[in-house]
């Protein structure tokens, strides 16, 4: 039980800043909203002209989605759509597409 | 914790979700249980995808579709318009069986058991489920237009709201209209399925007709007092590629029809057309309609943001159209896509005995063609309330297009692509 603890402990703190109780699937879950456009777990479908997210660098990932958000990245509707969510969401999200194949 | 009595796990109640994690990190030991899911469409497709793919198989699946291929609304205007074929928005469920290890069963759903937890498919025989995930779409109020409460009726004048053997049939009807003939779509009062989808329909019926029957009309005829959705953009569009084609009346619903003169009759006036395209008011799927569980306007099923679960019937989740709208949510393909992902992750949960997640996401995306290239969109984002217990529109997010462009008629067609293999790749 000791260790069970210890191992909750640490689960809590990995979703930490994303909301109290979160679920430990949130970053899957906010991600798998991506994938109508950009494909399951960011497999974009090959000469679909959308954005294939599974691999790149979180960083990256993030730094599209705050220049979408500021404006400074010209879009179509990735402007509109990553105001919807909140930072730690994003965070999260790209998290989560880095670590795809 | 997987063998957890449901009344037990209610106990817990707000410990459950730190209770849950006890068990690791990654959402707890492996679900697993069967799920029915009843509809192959845009909702019941995704949800039994994910499914598989997050239970990593351990989850049973079972899809019960009464059509053999999956065909999209979305896109399905660019048929009737002439420039797409049915096989462009044709998808076949073999990756669901094959790659994904549903089991598909063409046949229809006649009855829902939920004390019992079974269904009885139309074949003979019933299948037994842990959790049934119901996304039945709509089925037509046809006899609020009494003159189309027929069989023979419904042959002539179309609706063309699924998309199918009505697609084609109306495509053929336009086809064989005579230059100078007028085509009339009516729209129902909102809520209905895809809210800019007659508009646009309008937009592509009257591309072809401005090429190849220019002294044609269109006319719509919209039960609701305005343009349902992206209405700066679509009445752009009619001013500036279809002027003096296509007339939009307000406040004009169908009451009924004379079908032997293909004539709608509105409330104090008559419509004749050359080809009359009804769409008639929809509600829930027969399926859902008749499974005793709770509906709002006696139409649509009051559902759990948390969970997408029947507000009134335990075990019994409803995606898609199906479903009493949270506010400014749109009946889309693109939302039911999210409903099944919503309802995936929570029937995952609850089979391993942990609370649904307790701060779902949905979003929205739909693309309109004005004419065979430029296209407009809409977007949301839907993020849980607690207060209201409903998912809520973010403000400031979403929104249209700035104006209509060929980069979102490509964009469109790329959002069609990857939500296909979405769903069923």
């Amino acid at each position: 039980m000791k260790l069970h603890a210890h191992l909750a402990a640490l689960c809590l703190l990995a979703t930490a800043g994303a909301s109290h109780a979160a679920d430990p699937n949130l970053g899957r879950n906010l991600a798998a909203t991506c994938a109508n456009c950009h494909g399951t777990n960011g497999n974009a479908v090959k000469g679909s002209g959308m954005d294939a997210l599974a691999g790149m660098d979180k960083a990256k990932i993030l730094q599209k989605l705050a220049d979408f958000k500021s404006g400074d990245k010209p879009a179509s509707i990735m402007h509109q759509i990553s105001k919807g969510y909140s930072e730690a969401q994003l965070d999260l999200i790209a998290g989560y597409f880095a670590g795809q194949k | 914790m997987m063998l957890m009595k449901r009344r037990d796990f209610l106990k817990v109640g707000a410990a459950a979700g730190t209770l849950a994690s006890l068990y690791g990190c990654a959402g707890g030991s492996k679900s697993s249980g069967h799920v029915v899911v009843v509809g192959g469409g845009f909702g019941g497709a995704t949800v039994a995808k994910y499914l598989r793919m997050w239970s990593e198989g351990g989850v049973q699946v079972t899809l019960i579709e009464r059509n053999p291929t999956f065909i999209s609304c979305p896109i399905s205007n660019l048929v009737i318009g002439g420039t797409k074929t049915m096989e462009d928005i044709t998808v076949s469920y073999d990756n669901l069986k094959s790659k994904w290890g549903v089991r598909v069963i063409q046949d229809d759903v006649v009855a829902v058991d939920a004390e019992k937890r079974t269904i009885s498919l139309k074949a003979g025989g019933e299948l037994s489920y842990d959790r049934l995930v119901l996304s039945p779409g709509v089925d037509f109020m046809f006899g609020e237009i009494p003159g189309l409460n027929n069989a023979a009726a419904q042959s002539k004048i179309l609706h063309a709201w699924k998309a199918g053997a009505q697609t084609v049939a109306l495509r053929q009807q336009l086809e064989a209209m005579k230059d100078g003939g007028t085509y009339a779509i009516s729209v129902p009062k909102a809520p209905y399925r895809c809210p800019p989808g007659p508009y646009e329909r309008a937009c592509l019926v009257a591309a072809y007709l401005k090429e190849h029957k220019p002294k044609s009309k269109v006319v719509i005829l919209d039960a609701n007092d305005d343009v349902q959705s992206k209405k700066a953009l679509f009445t752009k569009a009619w001013a500036d590629l279809y002027k003096g084609m296509i007339e939009y009346r307000n406040n004009s619903e169908v009451k009924d029809v004379d079908v032997a003169s293909n004539t709608a009759i509105l409330e104090f006036d008559k419509f004749k057309a050359d080809v009359l395209n009804v769409i008639p008011p929809h509600r829930a799927g027969d399926i859902a309609a008749k499974s005793g569980l709770k509906l709002i306007n006696n139409r649509w099923v009051d559902i759990n943001w948390q969970s997408m679960e029947s507000t009134s019937t335990p075990g019994i989740h409803v995606i898609g159209d199906a479903i009493f709208p949270a506010p400014t949510m749109p009946k889309s393909g693109h939302m039911a896509n999210q409903h099944g992902k919503l309802a995936a992750a929570a029937i995952l949960n609850m089979l391993s005995g942990q609370a649904p997640n307790p701060e779902p996401v949905v979003m929205n995306t739909c693309y309109s063609f004005v004419d065979h290239k430029n296209a407009i969109h809409v977007a949301s984002v839907h993020q849980y309330d607690a207060a209201t217990k409903a998912v809520q529109p973010v403000k400031g997010a979403g929104g249209v297009s700035a104006a209509r462009n060929e980069l979102e008629g490509k964009a469109a067609l790329g959002w069609a692509k990857n939500i296909w293999a979405d769903m069923l790749a």
